[in-house]
């Protein structure tokens, strides 16, 4: 069977204003098999429109300006970020019972950048972030249900409930960081790493437009630079550092020229094809041994900066609508898919039936398993080590470390 | 009750009447005595701490140290005279000034599989990267429940030195002393050193290791044991350095060598001082202190950082809450840095830190004399 393949020119969207994306052409073929709707094979349709470019700086040359989306990739990028959707809602429902407790930063909006990326890269690359890291847990590796269970403190969590939101790992994922910018040099550290150790995988380094100004961001720009490290540095811009907007936190706004000496792009970031692109360059840059890269996402979150955080005290109402209804990633897939017959509604409506019901089953999980042991309680100070007193709250209490 | 008056004595005539197997004649940094062969070899605490770096960057490849001047410059305080000549930039490297920044890279080489050790140039600059050092490196085992390991070490001169003023000469061993998922050790001879250095390296958990400028250019013999290449000294393990009765003297890092001055000079009038090299500051070597002073019943603890909340407050503490407490005859007591930043004046910074007197005369306090 061919695979049915989108031949996709798209718009990239050009300074802070977020345009639709603009579909041109549809192709395809169709080989109908059990199970898959039918596809209806249409006639290549052409406009009159010149595509603008992905914003570049110190660099020649930009992503390529056409993608080709697999109905196959598509399924898969629509099923993972409506995952990360539905996951996320759930988190916020279940935070609002008071059974989540004390961080919990929301990701609903941002599902392109974290599919998007992982589709540049593969599960052998490095990636790490700050605390909004849901997302990225589950795309590098992390299932919902020990995800959600860790939310929840519970035994199942995926850091068996020691960690809690912002500190989840998996392999080759080093968190969830709940330092502002601190994540930024151990991502350096992990592509020194993969330099020293000659293995041809690079790091991804995330970071938002509130740490875009730490000066251990620049420290490390400058170390990458002159080390050529193996790493590309991502700002994954959602216009608002808590509640501070950009305009209000940074002399600079463009954060893909903030690198100075490194080059960088800006891409829009509710696209997940467009973020897949550039993930792609910038691997392709890295991998080249030309050293570090910087990408701007330019994305937007729905909630606010936590679940503390009401979130339209320092933007409205109809700025969150309208993001919402212009720019939803998902619904941008979605769309794209449905035009150009790459699936059908029906097809669409069971994989979010399918994904509900993922959830579901995760927040009974993450509701009902146990917290950890007492014993627990000590445990994972040092590694390979013999077991070891540790004081308990009172001199009487004496506890046991072990690793 | 008599007050004794203590007079002060020079180091040099200090120096000249203690015991054997000291081979403190020469002034520091004027190269090696010369040891008879029964001994081994005398070596300084620098060569010591290169040494074992050496042994330790030819036994796994996974080693690798940078900080500020490592490489070209032989370290800056020489400590790692060349190894980067042996080894090249891969696994020696000069970093810019950005402690912060090279820091958590050395953390993140940590998570990835390295085995780094990361030299702060003096550990007042660790303050610009402390972050790191607790948020990233020392939790990161616990908050992963287990899934995330940080093998490094971060290194580098602790404590005073000689006329470098306030913002050089701070003591961090209780600032890092402090935190769990960390292990802080401080030498105070070579054996020390050199063992302490091997074990940190080959740990895999985050050790902060307090070195002491002062003590670089002094040599100590070193048994043929003691130059095996996989001699190590276990974290966690204090030292009696001299066995005594009547009192018990803690310590760690230079302030060893002036409770043994203290105890040779109290011998002389009878007292017999029983000396404690605590090595490692975490974990603490408590089962060590509290044999001691059960045995003797009295405690001094000496250290060269200010007395709030330091090294000296938390042994004390731990022997109120323990069965050592029904053991002592006197309250414990410690000697410690005058409460004050550094000044620079020789004359000031002088009474800044504990000197010889101060522990004689806190002995004799405590033993009522």
């Amino acid at each position: 069977c061919v695979d049915q393949l989108l031949e996709v020119s798209y718009v990239l969207s050009q300074g802070c204003s977020l345009h639709p994306f603009s579909l041109f052409g549809s192709v395809l073929l169709t080989c109908p098999t059990a199970g898959l709707a039918s596809m209806v094979a249409s006639s290549r349709s052409y406009a009159d429109f010149t595509p603008e470019k992905v914003d570049l700086h110190r660099l020649e040359e930009g992503p390529p300006l056409t993608a080709t989306l697999t109905r196959e990739e598509g399924l898969k990028y629509y099923r993972t970020m409506q995952t990360i959707r539905r996951m996320e809602l759930k988190a916020d429902q279940l935070y609002k019972q008071k059974i989540i407790r004390g961080f919990c930063h929301l990701y609903d909006g941002q599902e392109a950048c974290a599919v998007g990326i992982e589709g540049g890269i593969t599960l052998s690359d490095h990636l790490i972030t700050a605390y909004r890291a849901h997302g990225y847990t589950l795309t590098r590796g992390g299932t919902v249900r020990e995800i959600m269970a860790e939310l929840t403190g519970r035994r199942g969590g995926i850091a068996k409930g020691k960690g809690g939101s912002m500190h989840m790992y998996t392999k080759n994922f080093y968190g969830g960081n709940g330092i502002v910018g601190a994540q930024v040099p151990l991502g350096a550290g992990v592509a020194l790493a993969c330099k020293y150790l000659g293995n041809d995988q690079l790091c991804v380094s995330l970071y938002g437009d509130g740490a875009a100004n730490q000066g251990q961001i620049f420290e490390t720009y400058n170390m990458s630079s002159l080390w050529k490290l193996p790493i590309i540095f991502i700002c994954e811009n959602n216009q608002y550092g808590m509640g501070t907007s950009v305009e209000r936190s940074s002399a600079s706004t463009e954060y893909y020229k903030r690198g100075d000496y490194i080059p960088g792009l800006r891409v829009d970031g509710m696209d997940v094809l467009c973020v897949r692109e550039a993930t792609k360059f910038a691997a392709d840059h890295c991998r080249s041994g030309k050293g570090p890269i910087l990408m701007e996402l330019q994305t937007y979150r729905y909630h606010g900066h936590s679940m503390s955080d009401p979130g339209v005290s320092y933007r409205t109402r109809e700025e969150i609508q309208e993001v919402r209804s212009k720019s939803d990633p998902i619904s941008m897939l979605k769309d794209r898919m449905l035009s150009n017959n790459m699936a059908s509604i029906e097809e669409l409506k069971e994989i979010d039936i399918a994904v509900r019901k993922e959830i579901e089953d995760a927040a009974q999980f993450a509701t009902t398993d146990p917290e950890p042991p007492l014993d627990d309680l000590c445990s994972h100070i040092f590694a390979n080590d013999q077991p070891f007193e540790v004081r308990g709250a009172t001199p009487w209490t004496k506890l046991t470390s072990t690793s | 009750m008599v007050v004794l008056e203590v007079s002060p004595i020079s180091t040099e005539e200090l120096w000249s009447s203690v015991s054997d197997h000291w081979v403190l004649g020469h002034p520091p940094d004027q190269g090696l005595s010369l040891l008879s062969a029964q001994f081994g070899r005398a070596v300084n605490v620098r060569d010591a701490l290169n040494q074992a770096m050496d042994e330790e960057l030819e036994r796994d490849e996974r080693v690798f140290l940078l900080g500020e001047e490592v490489a070209q410059y032989d370290g800056a305080y020489k400590v790692s005279r060349g190894l980067w000549k042996k080894y090249g930039d891969k696994r020696i490297i000069d970093t810019p000034i950005t402690e912060m920044g090279f820091a958590g890279i050395a953390v993140g080489a940590a998570f990835a599989g390295l085995r780094p050790i990361c030299e702060f140039m003096t550990w007042n600059f660790s303050m610009q990267a402390i972050d790191q050092v607790i948020n990233s490196a020392a939790k990161t085992y616990y908050m992963s429940a287990g899934a995330q390991p940080v093998p490094i070490v971060f290194r580098g001169p602790n404590g005073s030195s000689a006329g470098v003023a306030a913002q050089h000469s701070q003591c961090f061993a209780a600032w890092y002393g402090h935190c769990p998922g960390l292990k802080v050790v401080s030498p105070w001879n070579s054996e020390d050193a050199r063992g302490l250095l091997k074990a940190a390296i080959r740990d895999d958990n985050p050790v902060v290791f307090l070195e002491n400028e002062l003590m670089y250019g002094v040599p100590f013999d070193l048994s043929e044991d003691v130059l095996q290449k996989d001699f190590v000294v276990p974290i966690g393990k204090a030292k009696v350095e001299r066995r005594g009765t009547h009192i018990t003297l803690v310590s760690h890092s230079r302030c060893v060598g002036f409770c043994l001055d203290a105890a040779s000079v109290l011998a002389k009038e009878g007292v017999e001082c029983e000396v404690v090299n605590l090595r490692t500051i975490r974990p603490l070597d408590v089962d060590t202190i509290e044999a001691s002073v059960m045995k003797t019943g009295h405690l001094v603890t000496v250290e060269g950082g200010w007395p709030q909340y330091g090294v000296g407050a938390e042994i004390c503490a731990r022997v109120m809450e323990g069965p050592a407490f029904n053991y002592l005859d006197a309250p414990a007591v410690r000697v410690t840095g005058v409460d004050i930043p550094m000044p620079y004046a020789k004359i000031l910074e002088d009474h800044s830190v504990p000197q010889i007197k101060d522990i004689i005369f806190s002995v004799k306090k405590v033993l009522n004399m």
